[in-house]
């Protein structure tokens, strides 16, 4: 390897930031890799709250009504463990709250995003790395609101992650605490995505084209689009509704509303407009939430097929395409909410139209694996399993696209299998993918490939037990967030699945330690990694591992997309991006 | 390995179709379909799922076929060096926009009959969402809501005659609330301040769920409330009932429906 004289230099680097304080460099640094760490670990630990959270879900959809050993007692601590319907509603709320806002939104653009996007371009860093800091620094404000919620008066919001006015309004402290949450996630994000944008568009090592970047900046730059164009929507909504809340506007609230049958001030306003307000952000979120993945996924399966990217521009293509066809289809949220039922139609030919450009991402890694040597490793078995889990994702998608269908299945279980589908068999899945395959360049040490395997079997396994049987629950009609489903004599026959999908729920929050034990022992005791353990081609892994205070020590030029794998050009069967290509070994030095 | 990592993903396809094929049997489907509509609902779901289907089948058989095939050590020659295939991007671009916009303009017909073109009836019922209960309000014999002989329940049973078509009247007095029919396939979102109006047909006598689909409170799960298909005149008689009743008791009416 060429690269290895340069390994002493890291070294070097590394002993020289053991002599700064420890707060100056882990806490309050300016790095991105460090504060990409911060929200790696930051969103990891919101995961296991949101996990919990889950349990408790699944623990009254199995056996409504019985004492929950254990956990019961953190959850429902009055009722002696047994989960009263206002918790359980409460539990819908925060579990999708914490894993759609402080989970996959941060760990996709927070953690990866800062991690990856200065690496894979070749720059020293972000453009402006007080504002990622601060993009960080945010976050807490957000993590405190959201975890004193749990403890004031009344609970933490039980209004639904999608806070819906008028019945949101009708919380307490927990959904005013949820949208001061909401809202510093929000300018975290639009922090991070301005850094983003100008960083990718601005700071590009020379000869780093738009297109030789990789995927995964491809991903986290329209990430960062969406993000930025969508999200001051939800701000403004979101203001719009704590003063609904707090200070007697009537925004949300309808003439001659009452509540608990007793009539309340009125407000003359419109409920369906938070709706409108909430969708046009959270519709683009759905690939806020995905196209950071797909970009990692695309990244991983190259690398281990060892063979370029199949159709590089049709899927850069496909995700600008996704960008702007992701704002003109929020409404189908709604069909059924009450909204002019001529816009149904349109919304559905826009929504069947953006399952397009995600049916040719997915051709494409077909094509990426198609005729490769692939080589199964932890990294590889992730990403495989995100297409094979985006497939069904996408798929079920359809049909709720199809307005007439989305009558019935609207608000069933139908739903809660698509958007699992996507978000924990998809973006979770490329999560592990990632963190497996760059932990080498967090943390210089390799994952254990066997525990990583036996997490990645059980997990697959088990998130198929749990997530597939809920696509017939949902034409049975078995409606979301009920906190005792059995009310309903006809829904009675379908408690053994309900709980055998509960044991999978438990066994699968239950396998994920062995990933936090290959985590956490891997960083400390795993093998050191060296610059480039997979032979990767992305410039990323020409620095090195980890990377020092500014990242590469020498100058990044590039000289080729990331994907040229097998390339008949080289005897090796990658070729580094920075690597010259041999006859124009000459002209650079005459350039010199 | 590369065989279990294969077979592991070869399960997907099978034990995905298995599912889907074995539901039926624990009587795990749809429920019973008593509407005039409903099949076609349920048409179009079954069209749209063998259609998914075969695509779920044929791209994880794809899938465990490349992983079987092209695993790092039974591959002897060098990987195909392809950047992509302009013809293929074409073809699986321009194939599924077809499919997919198919789909839509093929769903329009059912959606406009289901949500968008309104019989030309007066309301037969309307609807009241509160915390935790369906009322009802029939317009009694002058065919006229909100008048001095208006039946109101709140009992959450609902009376509507069989084969004929009906115009029900949806409010909300509080918060969000969703009305829905499982068995005739409907479901209309109630906003407190607006009017929504649901029409159907139903085919068959006999007690069906209504269900609040949209998280409504702590008392969502307990919204329960049950429609009666009965013949035009034993729902005449029903409802003659429900009249004589309310007016021996209507002193204690509760004092929200005056107007």
């Amino acid at each position: 390897m060429s690269t290895v004289s340069t390994d002493t230099h890291s070294a070097a680097h590394g002993e020289h930031a053991h002599t700064s304080s420890f707060l100056k460099n882990y806490v309050f640094s300016l790095d991105h890799k460090i504060i990409g760490l911060q929200f790696l670990f930051s969103t990891l630990i919101w995961f296991f709250v949101g996990g919990m959270l889950a349990l408790g879900i699944r623990w009254q959809l199995a056996f409504p009504w019985r004492p929950m050993p254990i956990l019961g007692n953190l959850l429902a601590t009055a009722e002696g463990g047994q989960i009263p319907p206002e918790t359980y509603t409460m539990l819908v709320t925060m579990h999708a709250t914490v894993m759609i806002f402080f989970v996959i939104i941060p760990i996709l653009a927070g953690a990866f995003g800062n991690f990856l996007i200065p690496l894979m371009i070749g720059a020293d860093d972000m453009a402006v790395p007080i504002l990622n800091m601060a993009s960080y620094w945010v976050m807490w404000p957000a993590f405190i609101a959201m975890g004193t919620s749990f403890f004031v008066e009344g609970g933490a919001s039980q209004g639904g992650w999608t806070a819906y006015p008028p019945f949101a309004l009708t919380q307490g402290d927990g959904q005013f605490l949820w949208l001061i949450g909401l809202t510093l996630v929000g300018i975290s994000s639009m922090m991070g995505s301005v850094n983003y944008m100008t960083t990718i568009i601005q700071m590009r090592a020379p000869g780093m084209t738009m297109f030789r970047l990789p995927m995964t900046i491809w991903g986290m730059f329209i990430t960062a689009i969406l993000q930025a164009f969508a999200l001051p929507v939800l701000t403004a909504a979101g203001f719009m509704q704590l003063m609904d809340l707090k200070m007697g506007t009537g925004f949300f609230i309808p003439e001659g509303w009452t509540t608990n049958n007793n009539p309340m001030a009125s407000g003359g306003g419109q409920p369906l407009l938070w709706q409108h307000l909430f969708w046009f952000y959270s519709h683009p979120a759905v690939y806020i939430m995905i196209l950071p993945a797909m970009g990692m996924v695309s990244d991983i399966l190259s690398t281990f097929s060892r063979k370029p990217l199949f159709g590089y521009k049709p899927m850069v293509y496909s995700i600008s395409g996704i960008a702007g066809l992701g704002f003109i289809v929020w409404g189908h949220h709604m069909f059924v909410s009450g909204m002019n039922p001529m816009l149904g139609m349109t919304f559905m030919v826009s929504t069947m139209m953006i399952a397009l450009p995600s049916a040719i991402k997915t051709f494409n890694w077909l094509g990426t694996m198609w005729g490769g040597k692939i080589q199964y490793t932890t990294p590889m078995l992730f990403a495989i399993s995100f297409v094979s889990m985006f497939i069904i994702g996408g798929l079920s998608g359809i049909f709720m696209a199809a307005t007439p269908i989305d009558i019935f299945i609207h608000d069933t279980y139908y739903i809660v299998a698509h958007f699992h589908y996507v978000l924990f068999s998809g973006t979770a899945m490329a999560v592990f993918g990632g963190i497996y395959y760059w932990f080498p360049k967090m943390f210089g040490r390799m994952m254990n490939e066997t525990w990583g395997k036996v997490h990645f079997t059980l997990t697959f396994v088990l998130l198929n037990c749990v997530f597939f049987p809920m696509h017939i629950l949902g034409m049975t009609g078995f409606p979301r967030r009920l906190a005792d489903p059995y009310h309903y004599e006809t829904f009675r026959n379908l408690i053994p699945l309900n709980q055998f999908m509960s044991y999978c729920a438990f066994a699968l929050v239950g396998v994920q330690i062995i990933f936090a034990l290959n985590f956490f022992g891997s960083m400390f005791f795993g093998p050191r990694a060296g610059r480039n353990p997979w032979k990767s081609n992305g410039l990323e892994w020409q620095a090195p591992s980890p990377p020092g205070h500014g990242n590469f020590d020498f100058q990044p030029i590039i000289y080729r997309g990331p994907y040229e794998y097998g390339s008949p050009e080289v005897d090796e069967d990658y070729y580094p991006q920075t690597q010259p290509p041999p006859e124009a070994d000459d002209e650079t030095s005459k350039d010199e | 390995m590369r065989r279990f990592w294969s077979i592991l993903f070869l399960l997907v396809p099978i034990l995905g179709v298995a599912t889907f094929v074995a539901a039926p049997y624990y009587n795990i489907w749809f429920p019973k379909d008593v509407s005039e509509h409903g099949r076609t609902i349920d048409n179009l779901f079954m069209f749209i799922l063998w259609l998914t289907g075969i695509v779920f089948v044929v791209t994880e058989l794809t899938l465990f076929w490349f992983m079987w095939k092209y695993d790092e050590r039974s591959t002897k020659r060098p990987v195909k060096f392809s950047h992509g295939s302009h013809a293929l991007e074409i073809v699986w671009t321009i194939l599924p926009a077809a499919t997919l916009l198919f789909i839509a303009i093929y769903q329009m017909e059912a959606w406009a009959s289901a949500k968008m073109l309104p019989p030309d009836l007066k309301p037969i019922v309307e609807v009241t969402g509160r915390q935790f209960n369906w009322d009802f309000r029939y317009p009694g014999p002058d065919q006229e809501l909100y008048t001095e002989d208006d039946i109101v329940r709140t009992d959450g049973k609902l009376y509507l005659p069989v084969n004929e078509d009906v115009m029900l009247r949806i409010t909300s007095l509080d918060v969000l609330h969703s009305f829905f029919l499982p068995n005739l396939r409907m479901k209309q979102d109630v906003v407190p301040g607006m009017e929504q109006s649901m029409w159907f047909k139903a085919k068959e006598t006999g007690g069906y769920d209504i269900v609040c689909a949209e998280l409504c409170g702590w008392g969502h799960y307990k919204m329960k409330g049950r429609v009666y298909f009965l013949p035009r005149d034993q729902y005449e008689l029903k409802l003659e009932e429900m009249r004589l009743e309310q007016n021996t008791m209507r002193a204690e009416l509760p004092e929200e429906e005056d107007e």
